[in-house]
C-alpha cells in the first residue's frame, strides 16, 4: 500500500498472476518489506491485536448467525439452545460475547496510546479520524449485538439508547418510530438490528483497510515521535514487527481466555438471563462497561437534549484532536505537563466509567458533573493551552538514538507494564455485576460450592438430590423450560445413564399432538422431551400464584446476582468468583422468617425474606425440614435442600460448565507455553536488529 | 536480515523456530475443530431423531402411508398379493441393483414394504402407485421403482433404501 513494489515472485505461476494483478507485490510491500520504526514498544502491538479481534468477531459472529433466530419470541431461546445444544456452542458464544469486551478493551488502549504519543498529529490526521469512525461503528455494532439475545438488558438497553434520538427537536419522535419500525421496541427492531449487526463489521473491516492504507502512507508514529530518517531507524515489518505482534497477540489471548473459560459472565449483566419483558424495567439499566463513561456524561446533564448532545460531542471531539492540540512535539514522553494531564485524563475516564455504573443519585451526580467538565476541559482548554505554554524537553535526533538511550532504561518499561495492569483492572470497574439485592436486602453469605474455581465440578450426589427437591417441591409452581430429560444423562450432569433418564422421563405425562384426528393427547415422556411446565401459560401461572407468575428456573442461578462492591469485584476477577447467583438462590431459600423483625411489616400476600430485595417476597416458604427424604442418608434439612437444589439449578443454568473449565485448562496450558515460545522466538529474531 | 550474529547456535535457533511454528500449527488446528464441529447436528436434533413407533393396523391392503423420521419421508405400503407376487418373481439378473424381495422386507411380514421415500438419483420424493412397475415413479427425472422399491428404469443408480426398523408386534413397527 505504499507505492509500487519491485517485488517479483520466482514461481512462474505466481509470476503469471502478478503480471495481471500485482497482489503479491502489494502484500510484500505492505506486510513484509514495509519499514517500521525500530523503537516501537508493546503498546504498538494493539493494532495487530485489534485486527485479530475483528477477524475473530466476524468469524464467531457468522457462525452464531447460523444458529440464531432473530425473532422476538425465539431469540432468547435460540441463544440458550446455542449454548446448550450446538457443538461447542457455549465456547463460540462466550468467545463472541467476551470478544466484544476484549475488542473494546484493546481499542481503548490503542486510542490512549495514540493520545499519549501524539499519533494524531500531522501528517496522521486522516489516519486518526478514520480510527474515530471505526470506534463509532464499533459502538453501534456492539450496541446492536447486545440487543440480539433479547434479554431484559437487551430490550431496555435498546429502548433507552433508541430514545436518545427522541431528544432531536421536532423530528425526535418520528426518528425513533422509524428506528423501531413500530410503536415500541419489538420484533421489527430486533430484525433490523440483526441485519445491521451483521452488516456493520464488514463496514468496519472496510474502514480498517483505509486506516491501514493511511497508516502505510504516513508511516507509523513511534514512542520518540520523530520520523525515521535513515535505514538505521527502521526494520522490515517481517519478521520483526510480525513476530513482535504475534507475541503481543498470544499474550492478549491468555487474558481473553481467562474470560472465555473462567469468567464468561463477569462482564455481563445477570438481568440479561431474564427474557425480555416489555412490562418490567430492571431496577438498574446499565449499558455494557465500554459505554459507561459516555453514559455518565449523558446522565450528568439535567437537560435531555443537552445530555444527548454532550454524549455525542464527547466522542466527536476526538475528530478535532489534531487541531486542538497544536504542540509541535508529538510524544508526551518529552512533554512533562502533557504527560501529567494525560494520566489525569485517563483517571477521569475511568472514574466516569465507574459513575456510569452507579445509580444516578446524590454524590454520584455531582461527581459526574465535575468529571464531565474535566473531560471536555482536557480537549478544549488543557491541550490548546499546553501547546502554547509548555516547554518540551528535547526530542532525540533520530530513532536510532532513542533506541540506544532506551536500552539503559529498562525499569521504565517494567513500570509501564505494571501501570497497564492497574489500568486494565480498573477499566473493568464498570462491568462488574450490578446491584440486584441492593435495595434493602442483606447480602447473601458466600457459600462454598463444589463447582467454583478453575477445577470446580458439580457434586453428582448433590445434583441428584437437587433434582429430587425440584421434582417434589419446586416443580409444583416453577417450570424448567430449557432442560430436557436427555440432559440428565449428559456428561458433566447428574450422572444418570441413558436408561435411567428414559425411565425418569416416562414418569411424566407429555402433551403431544395433534394426532390424525386433530386432537391433542398425552403420552409418557421421552428423553427428547423437556420438563413440562406446571401451568399451561403465563396467565394461568399468575392467576394461580397471587397475580405473579413464578419465574422459570432454568437460568435462575445465572439470572440473579447482588452487588459485590469495591474492591471485592477486583479480587473476584482473580479468584474467579462467579457464584453470586447460587449464593443468592441458596440464601433466599433459607432466608424466610416466620415473623418479620420488629418494626417491619410486609404487605398482605407476601412473606418476609431476609435476603430478598425489599424483603417482601411473593413466594411462600417453599422448604421445611423433613419434606423430602433422600435415599443416600443426607440430612433432611432446609439447609441441605437449599444447597442441593441450588447446585442442581446451577447445573440447569450452565450444563457445560465442566467441559468449559476442562477445556479452559488445556487452552491455558497451551497458550502459556506458546507465549513463552513466542517470546524466545521474538528475542532471537530481534537479536539481529540490535 | 537474519544472519551472522546467531550463526554460532544454528541448531538451538532452528529448534526454537520449529517448535514455535509447530505449536502455532497445533493451536490453529485445535481452533478450527470447534468452528467446524458446530455445523454438525446439535444435541436437540439428534435427540429428536430417536426411533418412532408406527401403528400399522389402520393401513388397508393396497394402501400406503407416509411418515417422517429424521426429516425423511418413510413409505409404509401394505402390498397386495399381486404386488408381492410381482416383487418376488422378477428375475434378479434383469435388475440394475439386484436384490431379492426377501432382503427388502422382514420375514413373515411380506405384505409390508418400508422404504425411505427418497429417490436415489437426486433426492426427490417418488410418487407411490405410479409408473410401469406397480411401485413408485419419480417425477423429477423419471426413475421408476417396483413394488419392492427397486430401481427398474431411469437415471437412479440404486434401490430405495430400507430404514432400520423392527416389528414390535404384527401391527406395530419401530423405525430407527
Ligand atoms: S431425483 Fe428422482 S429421478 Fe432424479
Amino acid at each position: 500500500m505504499s507505492g509500487p513494489s519491485d517485488f517479483q515472485p520466482s514461481n512462474p505461476a505466481l509470476k503469471w498472476i502478478e503480471r495481471r494483478l500485482p497482489i503479491f507485490g502489494l502484500i510484500h510491500s505492505s506486510f513484509v518489506a514495509y519499514p517500521t520504526p525500530r523503537n516501537l514498544n508493546y503498546w504498538w502491538t494493539f493494532g495487530a491485536i485489534l485486527s485479530m479481534m475483528l477477524g475473530l468477531q466476524i468469524l464467531t459472529g457468522v457462525i452464531l448467525a447460523m444458529h440464531y433466530t432473530p425473532h422476538a419470541d425465539l431469540a432468547f431461546k435460540s441463544v440458550e439452545l446455542i449454548v446448550r445444544d450446538v457443538n461447542y456452542g457455549w465456547l463460540l458464544r462466550n468467545m463472541h460475547a467476551c470478544g466484544a469486551s476484549m475488542f473494546f478493551f484493546a481499542v481503548y488502549i490503542h486510542m490512549f496510546r495514540g493520545l499519549y504519543y501524539g499519533s494524531y498529529k500531522e501528517p496522521r490526521e486522516v489516519l486518526w479520524i478514520l480510527g474515530v469512525i471505526i470506534y463509532l461503528l464499533m459502538m453501534a455494532t456492539g450496541f446492536m449485538g447486545y440487543v440480539l439475545p433479547w434479554g431484559q438488558m437487551s430490550f431496555w438497553g435498546a429502548t433507552v439508547i433508541t430514545n436518545l434520538f427522541s431528544a432531536v427537536p421536532y423530528f425526535g419522535e418520528s426518528i425513533v418510530t422509524l428506528l423501531w419500525g413500530g410503536y415500541s421496541v419489538g420484533n421489527p427492531t430486533l430484525n433490523r438490528f440483526f441485519s445491521l449487526h451483521y452488516l456493520l463489521p464488514f463496514v468496519i473491516a472496510g474502514v480498517v483497510v483505509l486506516h491501514i492504507w493511511a497508516l502505510h502512507v504516513a508511516g507509523q508514529n513511534n514512542p520518540a515521535g520523530v520520523e525515521p530518517k535513515t535505514e538505521k531507524d527502521t526494520v522490515p515489518f517481517t519478521p520483526y514487527a510480525t513476530i513482535k505482534d504475534a507475541f503481543g497477540v498470544s499474550c492478549f489471548l491468555i487474558f481473553f481466555a481467562w474470560f472465555i473459560f473462567y469468567m464468561p459472565n463477569y462482564l455481563g449483566d445477570a438481568d440479561n438471563y431474564i427474557p425480555a419483558n416489555p412490562g418490567v424495567t430492571p431496577a438498574h439499566i446499565v449499558p455494557e462497561w465500554y459505554y459507561l463513561p459516555f453514559y455518565a456524561i449523558l446522565r450528568s446533564i439535567p437537560n435531555k437534549l443537552a445530555g444527548v448532545v454532550a454524549m455525542f460531542s464527547a466522542i466527536i471531539i476526538l475528530c478535532f484532536l489534531p487541531w486542538l492540540d497544536s504542540a509541535r512535539t508529538r510524544s508526551s514522553k518529552y512533554r512533562p505537563l502533557a504527560k501529567q494531564f494525560f494520566w489525569i485524563f485517563v483517571v477521569v475516564c475511568i472514574l466516569l466509567g465507574y459513575l456510569g455504573s452507579q445509580p444516578p443519585e446524590g454524590i454520584y451526580v455531582i461527581a459526574g458533573r465535575i468529571l464531565t467538565v474535566c473531560y471536555f476541559a482536557y480537549f478544549l482548554i488543557v491541550l490548546p493551552l499546553l501547546a502554547r505554554i509548555e516547554t518540551p524537553r528535547p526530542v532525540p535526533n533520530s530513532i536510532a538514538d532513542d533506541v540506544l538511550a532506551k536500552s539503559k532504561g529498562r525499569a521504565a518499561t517494567a513500570a509501564s507494564v505494571m501501570l497497564a495492569m492497574v489500568v486494565a483492572g480498573s477499566l473493568l470497574v464498570g462491568g462488574t455485576q450490578n446491584a440486584k439485592a441492593e435495595e434493602g436486602g442483606d447480602n447473601p453469605p458466600a457459600q462454598s460450592w463444589s463447582f467454583s474455581g478453575p477445577f470446580g465440578k458439580y457434586d453428582r450426589g448433590s445434583l441428584q438430590r437437587g433434582l429430587k427437591v425440584y421434582k417434589e417441591v419446586c416443580s409444583a409452581c416453577h417450570s424448567l423450560n430449557y432442560v430436557a430429560f436427555r440432559n440428565l444423562a449428559d456428561p458433566g450432569g447428574p450422572g444418570y445413564s441413558e436408561a435411567q433418564a428414559a425411565a425418569f422421563a416416562s414418569e411424566y405425562k407429555i402433551k403431544d399432538g395433534p394426532n390424525d384426528q386433530g386432537e391433542m393427547f398425552e403420552r409418557p415422556g421421552r428423553t427428547a422431551d423437556y420438563f413440562p411446565a406446571p401451568f399451561p401459560n403465563e396467565q394461568a401461572a399468575a392467576a394461580a400464584n397471587g397475580g405473579k407468575a413464578p419465574p422459570d428456573l432454568s437460568l435462575m442461578a445465572k439470572a440473579r446476582s447482588y452487588k459485590r462492591g469495591f474492591p471485592q469485584f477486583v479480587f473476584d476477577f482473580f479468584t474467579q468468583y462467579q457464584e453470586q447467583g447460587p449464593d443468592y438462590v441458596d440464601a433466599i431459600l433459607q432466608g424466610f422468617e416466620d415473623k418479620p423483625p420488629a418494626g417491619v411489616t410486609v404487605p398482605d400476600g407476601t412473606y418476609y425474606n431476609k435476603y430478598f430485595p425489599g424483603h417482601a417476597i411473593k413466594m411462600p416458604k417453599p422448604l421445611s425440614d423433613g419434606q423430602v427424604t433422600f435415599d443416600d442418608g443426607s440430612p433432611a434439612t432446609v439447609k441441605q435442600y437449599a444447597h442441593d437444589v441450588t447446585t442442581f439449578l446451577m447445573w440447569a443454568a450452565e450444563p457445560h460448565m465442566e467441559a468449559r473449565k476442562r477445556i479452559g485448562m488445556q487452552v491455558f496450558f497451551f497458550l502459556v507455553v506458546f507465549a513463552i515460545l513466542m517470546y524466545f522466538t521474538k528475542r532471537k529474531v530481534w537479536a539481529d536488529a540490535h | 536480515m537474519t544472519t551472522a550474529s546467531s550463526a554460532d547456535h544454528p541448531t538451538r535457533r532452528d529448534f526454537l523456530f520449529v517448535a514455535t511454528g509447530a505449536a502455532a500449527a497445533v493451536g490453529a488446528a485445535a481452533t478450527v475443530w470447534p468452528l467446524v464441529a458446530q455445523m454438525n447436528p446439535d444435541a436437540a436434533t439428534i435427540a429428536a431423531g430417536a426411533p418412532i413407533q408406527v401403528d400399522l393396523a389402520p393401513i388397508a391392503e393396497g394402501q400406503d402411508i407416509k411418515v417422517f423420521w429424521r426429516g425423511k419421508p418413510i413409505y409404509i405400503s401394505h402390498r397386495t398379493k399381486k404386488q408381492i407376487q410381482e416383487a418376488q418373481s422378477v428375475a434378479l439378473s434383469s435388475l440394475p441393483d439386484p436384490q431379492p424381495d426377501s432382503a427388502r422386507v422382514k420375514a413373515g411380514h411380506d405384505q409390508w414394504l418400508v422404504v425411505i421415500g427418497i429417490c436415489t438419483h437426486l433426492g426427490c420424493i417418488p410418487i407411490a402407485h405410479e409408473g410401469n412397475y406397480d411401485g413408485f415413479f419419480c417425477p423429477c427425472h423419471g426413475s421408476q421403482y417396483d413394488s419392492s422399491g427397486r430401481i427398474r428404469q431411469g437415471p437412479a443408480p440404486a434401490n430405495l433404501a430400507v430404514p432400520p426398523y423392527a416389528f414390535l408386534s404384527d401391527t406395530k413397527i419401530q423405525i430407527g
